[in-house]
């Protein structure tokens, strides 16, 4: 890892406060500084740090000892609890519709992930839940978009409906759901092309098409290797579009994933799956405490109290 | 110098906009700085900088503290006077390799480059290096129609080294004026992918002496710090020669590459704006930093 994690960071403070008997506010003052950092260099925006930093510097000061830690380990503790609260239960459950099928679209920006999340969430339903999935190539702009989700389709031997890139989006969602209740497939999967949440039309395009096909599910994806920009993408798009959870992807690499905190803090939506490859049985349940050891550079946080 | 008379120049006229220079003043500094993506321990420094020259030659005056946060901010955002242009060959073919992690928007630069060097009046040829992803044979040659000009491929999934040597040839008997090669997206943690880029690279500089003359690697403007490792990595690989930052008509900065020109000392060449043939421009370091600040000259003026 490129970045020295939060458990070096804090050795010096801890040394200085071991064998003391209460968490003093300078204590934690100076730790709250190291965690910020760590934070910072994990790619967490500045506001939901600040925010954070606010909440545990409230629960850690003036704490008394409990008997089996010393103060820092107590200050570690709150920090990993709060940063996995934060991030939310274990949630990789997707939506079912009462009546099928089940209708999902996944937005986001160029380039995230989702043609290929589209892919791999087929592969899926299918594998784990015993699904028949549907797929509907609603990108008409990127070149070529069309031909990589028929491609993924063919190697899945799924259904995928297009009617070519001359058509409206919107009625190209309306004729594929039909499509797909036709063929009594139970999940319709929507790849929409990839956009900034600055562009006025192409997001109202995307609200269209949402009324179009009233889903169950709007997934935001989101490549793990985002910095600060990543609160104005994910609170634009929930803005515009209400989502219903996010995929993270490109966790295969080796960032910190801070991104994954940001999201989760201006949106309030799970993270439900986790990317970790380009192949299509590369997508896992996402896992929010490995995340928040992650994005802290903590390996192992028992490791680090022993330590403390 | 030019650039660095302009440079200064301008990092003073965005400083001179700051009403008072307090602890507040410097708070604003560094959100702004670390919201643009820069790299946090660079703005720390920074900051820290600021403030021990500050102490140092005992400034009072508020107004007095300006021109040392021009003097800072100008030389941590200093233009080298490396060259940000393009490496092309003016005698003999220019081979140019394109390389970076997945989904940054290699292949679009690709197809506005080529258009871009078209338009220069060079004949172009492009090779579908990257076999792997679904479609992007395809893409490739969408972009090849776009800009009329040729697309060497082979099946997918074949060797890109193979698909890399063929479209060699196939340039020098065209005598084509520049080949641009596109690569599949890799994170650079994957070893064997790296090595297979590697390997890529050598069959050029086999074929062709002194190839390739540009290695491009395009950074999406999005991501955070692990661009540093990024270009650290792809560096150690294939010996990158410029940067394409891309997606930069969006809201974020991109400014890590402060970072990676500080460490690596690698330049910015061009910049992607948008998904259009046109949305490619020269990289311009006045107009970057002039982005960087604008939030805080924008707040400035409100109040
Ligand atoms: N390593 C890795 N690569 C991924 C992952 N998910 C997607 N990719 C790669 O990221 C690149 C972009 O993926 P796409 O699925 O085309 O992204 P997109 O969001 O559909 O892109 P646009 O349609 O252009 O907006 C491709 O090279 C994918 O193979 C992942 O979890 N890990
Ligand atoms: N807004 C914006 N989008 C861009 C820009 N450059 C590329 N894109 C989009 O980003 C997405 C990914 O671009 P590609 O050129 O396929 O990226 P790549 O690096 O070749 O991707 P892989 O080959 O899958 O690794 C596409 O939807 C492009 O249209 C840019 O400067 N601005
Ligand atoms: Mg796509
Ligand atoms: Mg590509």
């Amino acid at each position: 890892m490129a970045f020295e994690g939060l458990a070096d960071r804090l050795q010096n403070t801890l040394q200085k406060i071991r064998g003391k008997g209460k968490v003093t506010e300078a204590d934690v003052k100076e730790m709250m500084r190291e965690v910020r950092l760590a934070l910072l260099e994990a790619d967490v925006n500045f506001k939901v740090v600040k925010d954070f930093i606010n909440r545990v510097k409230e629960r850690a000061v003036g704490q008394d000892v409990m008997k089996s830690l010393t103060p820092g380990q107590q200050v570690i503790k709150v920090v990993n609890e709060e940063l996995t609260a934060l991030m939310g239960g274990e949630q990789s459950k997707i939506a079912v519709a009462k009546k099928p099928p089940t209708v999902v679209m996944m937005v986001g920006l160029q380039g995230a992930g989702k043609t290929t999340t589209t892919g791999k969430l087929a592969n899926h339903l299918r594998k784990n839940h015993n699904r028949k999935p549907f797929l509907v190539a609603a990108d008409i702009y990127r070149p070529a978009a069309i031909k990589q989700l028929e491609t993924l389709g063919k190697q899945l031997s799924l259904p995928v409906f297009s009617l070519g890139d001359k058509v409206n989006p919107v009625e190209i969602v309306k004729q594929g759901i039909a499509k797909a209740k036709e063929e009594h497939c139970d999940y319709v999967i929507i790849d929409t092309a990839g956009r900034l949440h600055i562009d006025e039309g192409l997001m109202d395009e995307l609200k269209d098409m949402k009324d179009a096909a009233n889903p169950d599910e709007v997934l935001l994806v989101v490549d793990a290797m985002t910095g600060q920009d990543a609160v104005n993408v994910a609170d634009s798009f929930n803005k515009q579009l209400d989502i219903t959870g996010v995929v993270l992807t490109k966790l295969d690499g080796d960032t910190r994933g801070g991104a994954a905190l940001s999201v989760k803090a201006v949106t309030n939506t799970p993270i439900k799956f986790a990317g970790m490859g380009e192949k299509l049985d590369q997508l896992e349940a996402f896992h929010p405490e490995r995340m928040a050891s992650r994005i802290l550079g903590m390996g192992d946080v028992l490791t680090l109290i022993e330590k403390a | 110098t030019k650039t660095r008379d302009s440079f200064s120049g301008k990092v003073n006229d965005l400083v001179s906009r700051f009403r008072k220079v307090d602890e507040e003043f410097f708070e604003e500094l560094e959100e702004i700085l670390i919201s643009a993506d820069v790299g946090v321990m660079t703005v720390m420094d920074l900051i820290d900088d600021l403030k021990d020259e500050v102490r140092k030659r005992n400034i009072q005056d508020t107004k007095d503290v300006r021109p040392v946060i021009s003097e800072k901010l100008a030389e941590l955002l200093q233009e080298k006077e490396e060259d940000s242009n393009l490496n092309l060959q003016s005698n003999a073919m220019t081979v140019m390799l394109v390389v970076g992690v997945n989904g940054v928007g290699k292949t679009t630069t690709i197809g506005k480059l080529a258009n871009k060097l078209k338009n220069d009046g060079k004949s172009v040829l492009l090779a579908a290096g990257d076999t792997f992803r679904a479609g992007a044979i395809d893409q490739l040659e969408v972009w090849g129609e776009r800009v009329g000009c040729e697309v060497v491929k082979q099946q997918e999934g074949s060797d890109p080294a193979a698909v890399i040597f063929d479209a060699i040839q196939s340039a020098k008997s065209k005598n084509v004026d520049v080949l641009i090669c596109d690569t599949a997206g890799r994170l650079q943690n994957k070893v064997n992918l790296m090595k297979e880029l590697e390997k890529v690279k050598r069959v050029i500089e086999r074929e062709i002496p002194g190839a390739p003359h540009e290695v491009l690697l395009v950074l999406d403007a999005t991501t955070g710090q692990n661009a540093l490792s990024q270009a650290k990595t792809f560096s150690e690989a294939t010996n990158v020669t410029g940067i394409a930052l891309t997606k930069l008509d969006g809201t974020a900065k991109g400014g890590i590459v402060l970072a990676i020109r500080h460490e690596l000392d690698i330049p910015v060449k061009l910049i992607g704006l948008g998904e259009g043939i046109d949305d490619l421009q020269d990289f311009d370091a006045e107009q970057f930093v002039y982005g960087l600040f604008s939030d805080l000259v924008d707040r400035e003026t409100e109040e």
